[in-house]
């Protein structure tokens, strides 16, 4: 059975069309079924389209995201209350430790995503992996600040991702892999981002399941969520039936 | 002795410009290098079989046992000669025979 792909996480301001465009046609070439772009609180219905209407034109899948990056608990409680239900895949930018506890802790929140550039704010230690465990939510690690950083800095996310990924497995947290490209040439096809991913200990099954397996699963099951035909976790409505 | 098992890859580049056969090496022993250091980079017995300037296509032999840790240095390539640049790879096969085989269908 082959593949079905994921980039979650191009980084195009939407409003640029041309950009846009190009990361889109960039994504359908390089394989990729299903792509995302990060939007900011409520975007108009008319983007949506436009983003959907452009991937479908080269045959791509688009999944609507939202990222927030809260402050405090109760800025991100607020922030899934209001948009979990108009947004596919929900990614929480956790820059400290009670938001990413609270995230972690949280059945809304697909994604967790933390700062590359400074290691002491990544917070994904066995307790965060712990609380995640239990909530079906992910890990993601970009691949962009591994191809932009030299020396010491790469030296030392490298030795984070390591450790937080050998934690994620331990405790059976999934582990989505994005490009967080923001040019094309940031873009990578997906072996060779499964390639990357050997750099922080992912072998070559667990490092295809995280570009393709696991962001495919969370896409699938909020979409089932998101269908009217959802009640709970294991329950939807088949058919109804005529009150006698 | 122990013979030393090789792959050949096929790779293409995407480039703003046509890089020459010595600065697409160049920039493929600097990504080892700066990734696994020079004693790494020399484990990888990297060497430079074919260029297709005009398509912008490669093929290099490496040595079997340090292949993962190739692939990911050439996914790790943006640049080329100073100008924006990525490195892709199309295949990989034990022989050139089989790695040419399949050249209409990878080219």
């Amino acid at each position: 059975m082959t593949r079905a792909f994921a980039d979650l996480h191009l980084l195009v301001n939407p409003k640029d069309e041309q950009a846009t465009k190009k990361l889109i046609n960039k994504a359908a070439k390089l394989g990729y079924h299903y792509i995302s772009i990060p939007l900011v609180s409520a975007p108009s219905q008319e983007d949506l389209t436009k983003l959907e209407a452009m991937c479908k034109q080269v045959g791509l899948d688009f999944v609507s995201r939202v990222d927030f990056h809260p402050r405090s608990e109760n800025e991100l409680t607020r922030f899934l209350r209001r948009f979990r239900r108009k947004f596919e895949v929900v990614c929480i930018l956790c820059d400290n430790k009670e938001v990413s506890r609270q995230a972690a802790k949280d059945k809304r929140v697909d994604l967790l995503s933390f700062c590359s550039f400074d290691f002491r704010k990544r917070f994904f230690d066995r307790a965060q992996a712990e609380l995640a465990s239990k909530t079906l939510a992910a890990l993601e690690v970009d691949v962009k600040p591994l191809l932009i950083l030299e020396g010491p800095p790469r030296v030392r996310l490298l030795t984070s991702l390591r450790r937080e990924v050998a934690v994620a497995q331990e405790f059976h947290v999934p582990i989505v892999v994005s490009s967080g490209a923001t040019e094309e040439r940031f873009m990578r096809m997906p072996k060779d981002m499964a390639s990357l991913a050997y750099l922080f200990g992912l072998n070559e099954t667990a490092a295809s399941d995280a570009i393709s397996t696991n962001p495919e699963a969370i896409v699938k099951r909020n979409r089932e969520k998101l269908t009217s035909r959802f009640v709970a976790p294991g329950v939807t409505v088949v058919k109804e039936g005529k009150n006698t | 002795m122990k013979r030393i098992k090789r792959r050949y890859l096929a790779l293409k580049v995407e480039c703003e410009t046509f890089p020459t056969d010595r600065e697409f090496i160049d920039a493929m022993w600097a990504s080892v290098t700066k990734l696994y250091g020079e004693v790494g980079a020399s484990l990888t017995g990297l060497t430079l079989i074919d260029f297709d300037v005009e398509r912008k296509l490669a093929v290099v032999r490496v040595s079997l046992v340090t292949l993962n840790t190739l692939k990911a240095s050439i996914a790790t390539i943006t640049s080329i000669a100073g100008k924006g640049a990525a490195v892709h790879v199309l295949a990989i096969s034990g022989t050139l025979k089989a790695l040419y085989a399949n050249k209409k269908r990878i080219f």
